[in-house]
């Protein structure tokens, strides 16, 4: 066997990983909250990247930043982090609030609209064309090695980034009161209004928080792989979903596993499947209509159990 | 379940999310069917309603056929391929994801991936591909025989799922279909060895046209009359399909899928016959657009499609047979019409202004308002001009009074680019912002939003009427219209039971 290879393998399915259990956090926690599957997380995600960028050239451009390049990147991941937050929640209010008595394909058909109207969206203002971050030229190609694994430093910070994210969302949920209203709306959310939780302010600060991770999401996904296009969020949102099913849809620690098993099943499959480098996302999809055909409530998730 | 079939939700999104009009919770069902009856056969509404539910299935489908036999009549060729064709085939498309998801209540998205297969498999079928030249009588059977089975595969999931997994399970099968389709010709197949199977990006070309026992449909006009038969037995054969046993457990099956099993309806049977016959349904169509279009290209089996066949399904109201052909003739003629300028402009302002009508109340209020928007026109048009002279140093697009009009009244830049953009997401967030306010600054932060609305439409979305603003706007009215009206134009309302 191939050490080197797996090696190599295993870091860029790290990476790509944390890039989808971000993701993946959004759709389980809109899902746990409103079970609504909301298709246009995926296009927030899409729009968190192009805000990085926008906030890179704001700054300066990658070759000469008007303030330190980690700077630019805090700046980056903020600003990306609050406009996807402030559109999520816009999107809640307009597209899927008044729909929370409607049959339930009405929310879906919304989700599907809003999707098709942020892309063609981005398509009016940014254009066709590709973005680029320049990566390099803004932090530079260094690389660590941890024994044999070699990660170059933006895989390293997307890594760091994300497990910081999610460290502080699980304390968020689990200490904070808010999070406590959180887990009792996702739990029940009649009987939470009737012990006095203010829903509505819960579901957006759900989407809020959802589509703040999507946004940093974004701008790593600009680090990590240079390019950003409008088309970029469909597949993603596909991965992201893939991600938060195999972990138990609803689940936040299921939606972080389920990434990284999305992540690694991807890198792994690019390098030693037939095709792999073609047909990877097939893989992927495969992976998931096999869990979801075993397992359907996923690995974290528990089994509904449907009243009458 | 249904109730109340005119009656429909008042537009008013500004009120509180359970509003008590929206699901009528706490009426009993029977009641408010009867109340439903009632109030749908009153009047002349009433009476036109009535007599058309009494029309036998063949008559009403001569309703829309009749019209659309003399349509290729009285237009050019050219019309009858953007227009006819076009419409004819989102409805037999439409019709047949109604099968699925509106008679069974099955969500499945990736049903242009069965589109897709018919047009692929009559291209291999009927081209130089291979080499095969099939007479359609033959090949056509066995497409749909092919499409049934591949619906069939995809359907077995559907026994243990419902709801959003099935939803997701069926858009990946969308995705993958085309995935394989655009790299199909770089693998090779066990026993077969490396044979290009679909062309790969460049899709196959050169499909023969429909060839019935020596008898070639080639012109617009014979393919538009056989799309025409097509849908009009298809129509009756639904209708019937409605009314027998088979469509009212498909029924049951939407309401209440526990409940139809345990009053004993064969439900995974019925799962399975409804994705067996939309799929044969889309193959059949794909089979027709492959020699319409004379090329089967991997781009357009893609997700647009898909939106736009469910939009025609959701306009047209679940369920609905002959709203789906209404939806079907608005969905696929209003983005031809907004090709051009001259024909988007007037579209467009009639949009804003009927809307207008109808949520500004009383006249006076709305006699206000426009002459507010014209003279706020006037006034930023002529700061500018004394100002910042680069700001209207463009001109409208397109000719004619109004266009020339728009010259003295509206900010038109030489170089948009920059300045639309910035508009374009500040009207994104006045919009948002705009419902939250109070009455008073509504009122008179109108005028401005209309004016930004305008300023966006004629400096942007107008500039690439052809691309992305079509669907920017198909999107924003699938939103608006899920507000305003959850269950379609000619859906019926659900009664919810508490």
């Amino acid at each position: 066997m191939n050490w080197s290879l797996f090696f190599d393998l295993t870091v860029s399915g790290l990476t790509l990983g944390s890039l989808y259990a971000l993701i993946a956090l959004g759709y389980s926690m809109v899902y746990g909250i409103l079970k609504l599957l909301n298709f246009a997380h995926g296009d927030v995600y899409m729009i968190g990247a192009f805000v990085g960028w926008y906030t890179l050239h704001a700054l300066g451009g990658p070759l000469n930043p008007t303030i330190s390049g980690a700077a630019v990147l805090f700046v980056m991941f903020i600003v990306s982090m609050l406009g996807c937050g402030v559109l999520g929640v816009a999107i809640e209010r307009f597209a899927y609030r008044p729909l929370r008595n409607a049959p339930r394909i009405a929310p879906l058909i919304s989700a599907l609209g809003v999707s098709i109207f942020l892309q063609n969206s981005a398509l009016l203002i940014f254009g066709a064309s590709f973005r680029d971050y320049d990566t390099f030229d803004l932090i530079g190609v260094k690389t660590f090695s941890v024994g044999q694994l070699f990660f170059s430093v933006t895989q390293l910070l997307t890594v760091v980034v994300a497990v910081l994210l999610m460290v502080a969302l699980t304390i968020f949920v689990a200490r904070s009161r808010l999070g406590k209203a959180m887990r009792s709306t996702s739990f029940d959310r009649e009987a939470a209004s009737m012990m006095g939780i203010d829903v509505d302010r819960v579901i957006a600060v759900t989407f809020f928080i959802g589509s703040a991770l999507a946004g940093a999401a974004g701008v790593m996904f600009g680090l990590v792989f240079g390019q950003i296009y409008h088309y970029m969020g469909f597949i993603a949102g596909l991965k992201g979903f893939t991600a938060a099913v195999l972990g138990g849809i609803g689940s936040i620690p299921g939606a972080m596993v389920g990434g990284l098993i999305v992540g690694l099943a991807e890198s792994y499959a690019t390098g030693y499947l037939p095709q792999g480098s073609t047909f990877q996302n097939l893989y992927v999809f495969a992976l998931l209509i096999a869990v979801i055909l075993i397992r359907p409530s996923g690995l974290f998730g528990t089994a509904a159990i449907q009243k009458v | 379940m249904a109730a109340g079939g005119g009656s429909g939700v008042p537009p008013d999104r500004s009120g509180p999310a359970d509003a008590p009009d929206s699901p009528r919770i706490g009426v009993d069902e029977w009641v408010a069917s009867v109340e439903g009856k009632r109030e749908r056969y009153t009047g002349l509404r009433g009476r036109l309603t009535r007599e058309w539910d009494h029309l036998p299935p063949p008559a009403r489908v001569l309703v829309f056929a009749i019209p659309a036999a003399i349509f290729p009549l009285v237009t050019t060729e050219g019309n009858l391929f953007r227009y006819g064709l076009f419409t004819l085939i989102y409805a037999l498309l439409a019709l047949g994801l109604n099968i699925v998801v509106g008679f069974a209540g099955l969500l499945d998205l990736g049903y242009i991936a069965f589109f897709g297969c018919g047009a692929y498999l009559y291209a291999i079928l009927a081209s130089p591909q291979f080499g095969y030249h099939w007479q359609a009588e033959a090949a056509i059977p066995v497409i749909v025989l092919g499409t049934a089975i591949v619906g069939l595969l995809v359907g077995l999931p559907s026994r243990r799922l419902f709801g959003d997994y099935l939803a997701i399970l069926t858009l990946f099968f969308g995705q993958a279909f085309v995935i394989f389709v655009n790299n199909a010709n770089r693998i090779s197949f066990p026993f077969v060895g490396h044979t290009d199977l679909t062309g790969g990006s460049n899709g196959i070309a050169n499909i023969d046209p429909f060839n019935f026992f020596g008898y070639k449909i080639t012109t617009t006009r014979q393919q538009y009359y056989f799309l025409l038969i097509g849908v009009s037995v298809f129509l009756v054969l639904l209708m019937f399909v409605n009314d027998s046993r088979t469509g009212r457990a498909w029924r049951a099956l939407r309401e209440d899928p526990l409940a139809a099993e345990v009053m004993s309806i064969p439900v995974n049977r019925l799962k399975l016959l409804a994705f067996v016959c939309g799929a044969a349904a889309a193959g059949f169509t794909g089979a027709i657009y492959g020699t319409i279009a004379t090329a089967a290209l991997p781009g357009d089996y893609d997700v647009g499609l898909l939106i736009t066949i469910y939009a025609i399904m959701i306009l047209g109201g679940f369920g609905s047979i002959m709203g789906i052909v209404v939806g079907a003739i608005i969905v696929s003629s209003v983005p031809e019409l907004l090709r051009s300028s001259a024909n988007a402009r007037p579209l467009f302002y009639g949009a804003i202004l009927l809307a207008l009508l109808v949520k500004i109340r009383p006249w006076r209020l709305l006699a206000a308002e426009l002459g507010g928007l014209v003279a706020f026109g006037f006034v930023v048009h002529a700061i500018a001009e004394a100002a910042y002279p680069r700001l209207v140093d463009g001109k409208a697009l397109g000719s004619g009074t109004v266009a020339h009009a728009l010259d003295h009244w509206m900010l038109l830049p030489q170089h948009p680019v920059k300045i639309a953009d910035f508009a374009y997401i500040s009207l994104i967030a006045a919009v948002v912002v705009y419902p939250q306010l109070s009455r008073l600054w509504r009122a008179l932060l109108l005028a401005p939003l209309l004016y930004l609305v305008m300023f966006v439409w004629e400096n942007l979305l107008l500039v690439q009427i052809g691309g992305a603003t079509r669907l920017v706007l198909l999107g924003a009215l699938l939103v608006a219209l899920m507000n305003v009206r959850p269950q379609g134009l000619f859906g019926t309302a659900t009664v919810e039971i508490v």
